[in-house]
């Protein structure tokens, strides 16, 4: 029974659970941790895998077979889905305490692939409304640069989402709705809105922090994953530029 | 301070919504956010050192109780610390220090620049820390129920 799955159905789960969570932003280690857990559950006898953020090498054999099989993924798409994650590990976790067969794995993580994010991209826009409002108030934004922090993120984070789907180089999206969070707060504070354009600001880009990114940089290089991390590091110091070149593109022009 | 912590918590839960976090996840977050931002308003003055050193421990704190709670919750670490970690990123000097270089002033832009390296340095400090220490103790004194 636990023998009767073939090397090259194996390595499909294998890459695909990995693949699901590298493109959710999981860390490197984490999917190191669930495609050598599911490979064992599976009763693979020797494993050996390399993930970085835009690639997964994975090399298997089964008891009793003479070579090696290798397969490589690589990760083209990146972004930020922890629900996804947590229902991947979850699964990896049952299947090696065998609740739950392989077969109904690979069903659950084709699943997994399809569904999209549990909140509507209204719901989004909303949050990162609401986001841009209070990092105002915490940077010590007075109660009358709410509202238009609030308004300026919404926008701000609409313009982002909306231009993804028509520019695949995020960077661009980011300057972009960067660009518009700087006119707007200017428009804000000249129609007499709002009073200090800087905490409006401050506040809007907020949401486009990666924080995703800086947590896993730091795990990845603390877990001695050295060029994952150095990867992340440089993505999440791209993002940071992308938004501070928008900002003071509008900055210095008006 | 209460209206910082339920400002901090909306922003961090917000944050949540934002990275597509587990519903479950997103008040837990939330707190967590909201705990690390009133340590460290509670522990940083005007002093520069001071502030660097606040949030090495809040950002220590945020990363021990993540860890407890993805044990408890039995989800990644990732989906609590996140959120939490947001509050203290020091996006309010980076844009100075954009600010300044805009309008050419040096001086005063390498200034903040060092202040904002030295902050993201310490909440790298803060993850690291914690994320290698707490999963030890936690180990040891508190054994994960034998899976069966």
């Amino acid at each position: 029974m636990k023998h009767a799955h073939s090397i090259s159905e194996m390595m499909e789960i294998c890459l695909l659970a990995g693949k699901l969570l590298l493109e959710s932003g999981a860390e490197t280690y984490r999917v190191e941790d669930t495609i050598a857990r599911l490979a064992s559950s599976g009763g693979i006898e020797s494993i050996e895998v390399f993930v970085a953020p835009t690639v997964i090498i994975l090399s298997m054999r089964k008891p009793g077979q003479a070579e090696d099989y290798t397969k490589l993924v690589r990760i083209t798409k990146r972004s930020t889905d922890l629900h996804r994650v947590t229902l991947v590990n979850d699964l990896s976790r049952k299947v090696s305490r065998e609740f739950c067969i392989l077969e109904e794995a690979k069903e659950k993580l084709k699943q997994m692939e399809r569904d999209s994010s549990p909140y509507p991209p209204g719901m989004r826009i909303t949050a990162a409304a609401l986001v841009s409002g209070c990092f105002t108030l915490m940077f010590q934004g007075s109660w009358k640069d709410f509202l238009p922090a609030f308004i300026d993120g919404g926008l701000g984070y609409f313009l982002f989402l909306f231009s993804k789907r028509f520019v695949s180089v995020r960077f661009f999206s980011e300057l972009l709705a960067s660009c518009l969070i700087g006119v707007v707060a200017k428009l804000a504070v000249l129609f007499g809105l709002g009073k200090e354009v800087d905490r409006i600001i401050i506040g809007s880009v907020m949401p486009f922090v990666p924080g995703v990114l800086i947590t896993d940089a730091v795990s990845d290089l603390m877990k001695g994953h050295l060029s994952s991390g150095m990867l992340r590091g440089a993505e999440a110091f791209l993002t940071a530029f992308a938004i501070g070149t928008g900002i003071a593109v509008v900055i210095a022009v008006w | 301070m209460i209206v910082a912590f339920l400002v901090s918590f909306m922003a961090s839960a917000g944050f949540g919504i934002l990275f597509n976090a587990p519903k479950k996840a997103l008040v837990p977050g939330g707190l967590i956010g909201a705990i690390g931002w009133v340590l460290y308003m509670g522990l940083s003055s005007r002093n520069h050192l001071a502030q660097v050193f606040a949030t090495v421990v809040a950002s220590f704190a945020v990363t021990a109780i993540s860890q407890c709670l993805a044990r408890i919750y039995r989800m990644p670490v990732l989906a609590f610390n996140v959120s939490g970690i947001i509050p203290l990123v020091p996006g309010g000097i980076a844009y100075h220090t954009m600010r300044q270089l805009v309008e050419s002033n040096y001086i005063a832009a390498i200034q903040s620049a060092s202040q904002t390296f030295l902050i993201s340095g310490a909440i790298a400090f803060g993850l690291g820390l914690g994320g290698t220490i707490i999963p030890i103790m936690i180990n040891k004194w508190w054994p994960v129920a034998k899976q069966k």
